[in-house]
């Protein structure tokens, strides 16, 4: 906490970029684990529950 | 580092632009079918339901539920992972000039009538991390069927987009669909309505109360690469910007504020010039400048 308030920039670069690896890593995962299939078998059918039909 | 300040002016413009670009496939409304195509594989910044016959992507929100409510996975990494590297591009720059049901709102408040400050209302903005961590997170996972299979709690009890853009457009086209419509789809409608009054009264109610998408990336204002700044130099303490803003921030005590949709008012209104806008990772002059910081 106290180099965090010292270097705030610094402190802010470091999440920036663990973030941005941390979303890459997650992306590749899910992709890998077969989400992105499960998410464009939803996204292409009409999404009952989404448009009020139930 | 990128200076961002005209590109504000032409917030408008550019929420038409990716409000089209979101829902590119319009030919489809006439139709009354979905577009299928490989691309709805990822997903859009903004709150847009995938069942928008034009919709040319999946909705973040809407996906999460589906992956984290499907019987064979109890987190979507390849959602969280979308999200974080929005969150972290562009913050909640994606409400304000990104999100199409952001850009719906603002077009309603535009309408001439008396408007209503909500800065009474601020402990109202914490309901929409409760619906995040509840609808979206908590419900899928845990309240599923014998089957493992769960509901898209959020969108199918909460979300007024998807009876905006699926819903009602496609019950004009197909018979069918408005012969199935019954008490879910009149409670939604009922949202619908809720939703478009106040916001023609108040500003973005949706957004500052309810959307979880919007309390997501609210909770990396702090660390995204676009960034607002305040020059304490410049400033002169005048308060048009807090007053200007209708997210209810004051830029001047917190640049990172989490209700801030970095729509560019206070940029635009600011005398002095002293609140900049910029993009890209601040490791340069400023850094080296705190480079003995570790020593102090």
């Amino acid at each position: 906490m106290g180099f965090a308030k010292k270097c705030p920039i610094r402190t802010k670069y470091a999440v920036q970029l663990i973030l941005i690896l941390t979303s890459v890593v997650f992306v590749c995962v899910g992709a890998y684990r077969g989400e992105a299939e499960t998410v464009f078998s939803k996204a292409i059918r009409l999404c009952l529950e989404c448009v009020g039909i139930g | 580092m990128v200076s961002l300040g005209k590109f504000l002016k032409k917030r408008n413009s550019v929420q038409i632009f990716a409000a089209f670009l979101t829902n590119i496939h319009l030919p489809n409304f006439l139709k009354g079918v979905l577009y299928n195509g490989k691309v709805k594989r990822l997903c859009v910044p903004g709150l847009n339901c995938y069942s928008c016959p034009a919709a040319t992507g999946a909705c973040p929100i809407g996906s999460f539920q589906a992956v984290v409510g499907s019987s064979k996975f109890n987190f979507s990494y390849y959602v969280t992972g979308i999200l974080i590297f929005f969150g972290v591009m562009f913050g909640r720059f994606i409400c304000g000039f990104l999100c199409p049901f952001g850009w719906f709102q603002d077009l309603l408040h535009k309408l001439p009538t008396r408007k209503f400050s909500t800065k009474r209302l601020k402990g109202l903005t914490y309901i929409k991390y409760g619906i995040l961590l509840t609808a979206v997170v908590a419900l899928p996972i845990l309240l599923t069927n014998k089957a493992g299979i769960a509901s898209p709690y959020f969108c199918k009890y909460i979300c007024p987009q998807g009876i905006l853009e699926g819903g009602i457009p496609l019950s004009i086209v197909n018979g069918g669909i408005r012969a199935t419509l019954g008490a879910l789809f009149t409670w939604k409608l009922g949202i619908l309505v809720t939703v478009i009054i106040l916001a023609v009264f108040f500003y973005r109610p949706f957004c500052k109360w309810i959307c979880p998408l919007g309390a997501f990336y609210a909770l990396f204002n702090r660390f995204s690469l676009l960034s607002y700044h305040v020059d304490q130099h410049k400033c002169i303490s005048c308060g048009k910007c807090s007053r200007t803003c209708r997210m209810d921030v004051d830029i001047t005590k917190n640049s990172a504020h989490t209700e801030c949709i970095r729509c560019g008012e206070c940029v635009e209104v600011c005398p002095t010039k002293a609140i900049s806008v910029r993009w890209g990772f601040e490791k340069t002059a400023e850094a080296k400048k705190t480079t003995n910081c570790e020593k102090s």
